[in-house]
């Protein structure tokens, strides 16, 4: 009930962190997609590149984001940047390489080689097939990538309240400094809620970009 | 028209390379169809592949109306030439109107006439447009995915079509109806094409020219009728099988091959006078006609040798007939099927025009043989 009633209370603020949180997510994984997808694209020319790019983009998802941020502080301190919102975005940027790149790679080598071909053979440059074929083949795995980033960095995101980028996770870590059992479940629930109304969202956007015409047939 | 001139094709390594095409020479004159025809890994879709340069060539060139492909922009010669696969390869995030106006788009012609184009051409193979046009490639049937694959390496009208298989990935039946379709399309649209296929029957149907691969080799360049009438050695002898004369029934037609000096009666005639006119005048059957003209029964130079009375009494049913049009393989099914030695051939009005006996086709089909 106390919670209910904080919430209540509350819910201008919550709304204000929530769009922080959105803010820095949506940010920071609209410039994953701008680098991740044309790598991914890029990598499919060298089994061996890609291998590499792929080894690196692992690893760096295995940082805890806490580590992260404490070796982001040294490292933009110097542009006045050590905590908040840069750091924050800086990380999620990073985070999100991994679930785009490897589903740009993986949904291009898929695209069938006879269509390729046929692409090729009635006189389409490397530039063209990709624009019409392979791009719009692979955007429904594509798209899968860009929501597993997004949903996985609504978490870290809210790790980064910690170095004052500010978010949903200010009622977490307040709360635990606090001992605020009411402030510790909003944001906890606020935060999953997020998530699961960014995947829902994003859904939608991935029916809208893909073709009718392969709809229902790519799963991720 | 297209040449090959000591056209060769090496994969892997320079010092000890895989010969895939070896030196081939041939010549297709315009509005002709050839096919390329051997086992599977002899070299046909390589030596396709080098005219349109998906597949550079070691060393040799092609020449199409006299112009070396060489020098010519890859991207823009494959532009100018259609292009069938055998898996279709239909773009599924298209629809069937886009899939047939990639060329056209990719050659920026005007919006509205390809689409207009689009439509004609669906027409041409009986897909409605109205129904078609804006459907996905995974709505619609193998054999109607065939098609639109042939009409959209037709969208932008090239002179030259390059087809691999082009009707490998669909069942029997309907492969034979899309032959026939596009054979017929054929006539009037008169490209020259270079089409691949491992399957002799095929060959034999669509081809003006066959030219029979073996190892990266061209063992043998001739008509279909030639090449069964006269293989050049015993691996195309093998490889035509031990029927091969039969499968020339199909190339001779009807018109060619019948009897025109046969004789017609009254049912009312007798026998013997029946029989007397057969041998002066050397034919083999004498034909109750009605009064359009179309046989209705036939009397044979056999029967009536050995029974006398009136016509009618002896005279054998027509059960069947073969239209001029058709071929020989046509006029022995009906042949057997009917069991008549000989067989009437009628017009389009089912009006008697020839006769067909054994021995007209023994003797068609021997002429290649001996000459
Ligand atoms: N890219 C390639 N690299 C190496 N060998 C190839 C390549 N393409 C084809 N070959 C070989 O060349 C031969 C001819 O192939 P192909 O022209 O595809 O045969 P066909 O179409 O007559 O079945 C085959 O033995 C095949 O394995
Ligand atoms: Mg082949």
């Amino acid at each position: 009930m106390e919670i209910v009633r904080f919430i209540i209370d509350n819910l201008d603020i919550i709304g204000a962190r929530a769009i922080e949180h959105i803010s820095i997510v949506f940010l920071a994984v609209g410039i994953a997609v701008a680098t991740a997808v044309p790598i991914g694209i890029a990598i499919t020319q060298s089994k061996s590149t890609a291998d590499t790019v792929l080894y690196l983009a692992s690893m760096m998802i295995t940082v805890p984001s806490i580590a992260l941020f404490g070796l982001m502080i040294p490292l933009l301190s110097p542009i006045g940047h050590g905590i908040g919102y840069v750091p924050a975005v800086v990380a999620v940027v990073l985070y999100s390489q991994l679930p785009i790149i490897r589903n740009t790679y993986t949904a291009i080598t898929n695209v069938d080689p006879a269509l390729r071909e046929a692409a090729k053979g009635m006189g389409m440059s490397t530039w063209q097939r990709l624009r019409q074929v392979e791009i719009p083949l692979a955007i429904p795995v594509i798209m899968a990538g860009v929501r597993t980033a997004v949903v996985m960095n609504i978490g870290v995101t809210a790790i980064a309240a910690y170095i004052g980028a500010g978010g949903l996770g200010t009622f977490i870590s307040r709360g635990i400094s606090q001992s605020d059992p009411r402030q510790l479940v909003t944001g906890a629930l606020a935060v999953s809620l997020l998530a699961i109304a960014a995947d829902l969202f994003l859904a939608l956007v991935q029916r809208l970009l893909t073709s009718r015409g392969i709809q229902g047939d790519v799963t991720q | 028209m297209i040449r090959l001139e000591n056209l060769t094709k090496h994969f892997g390594p320079a010092h000890n390379p895989f010969v895939a095409v070896d030196n081939v020479n041939l010549d297709l004159p315009t509005g002709e169809i050839c096919v390329l025809l051997g086992p599977s890994g002899c070299g046909k879709t390589t030596t396709m592949k080098m005219i349109n340069r998906l597949i550079q060539p070691t060393s040799g060139k092609v020449f199409i109306d006299g112009k070396d492909t060489g020098t010519v922009d890859a991207i823009e010669l494959r532009r100018s030439i259609g292009y069938v696969i055998q898996q279709i390869g239909l773009f599924p995030n298209k629809t069937i109107e886009e899939n047939i106006c990639v060329v056209p788009d990719l050659l920026g012609w005007d919006r509205r006439k390809s689409r207009m184009r689009a439509k004609e051409l669906l027409e041409l193979v009986g897909l409605q447009p109205d129904l078609f046009l804006k459907r996905y490639p995974k709505e619609l049937s193998g054999g109607q995915q065939q098609r639109v694959g042939v009409l959209r390496a037709l969208a932008a009208d090239p002179p030259v079509m390059l087809m691999d298989e082009p009707f490998g990935a669909i069942d029997p039946i309907n492969r034979e109806v899309i032959q026939e379709e596009f054979l017929k399309m054929q006539k009037t649209i008169r490209k020259t094409i270079i089409f691949v296929s491992h399957d002799l029957d095929e060959a034999v149907k669509m081809a003006d020219r066959i030219a029979i691969f073996r190892g990266g080799k061209l063992e043998q360049y001739a008509t279909p009728d030639d090449l069964l009438a006269r293989p050049a050695n015993s691996f195309i002898e093998d490889f035509l099988g031990s029927d091969r004369a039969l499968k020339r029934l199909r190339l001779i037609p009807v018109r060619n091959a019948m009897q025109t000096d046969f004789i017609t009666v009254q049912n009312s005639d007798s026998v013997e006078s029946a029989l007397e006119r057969m041998r002066s005048s050397g034919s083999a059957a004498a034909f109750v006609l009605d009064a359009e003209g179309v046989p209705q029964s036939l009397l044979s130079a056999q029967v009536a040798g050995a029974r006398s009375g009136a016509v009618a009494d002896h005279a054998e049913p027509v059960k069947g007939a073969v239209p001029v049009s058709g071929d020989l393989r046509h006029a022995v099914s009906l042949m057997f099927a009917h069991d008549m030695p000989l067989l009437p051939c009628v017009d389009e009005g089912g009006r008697l025009a020839g006769v067909m006996s054994y021995r007209s086709i023994v003797h068609n089909l021997g002429h290649g043989e001996t000459a």
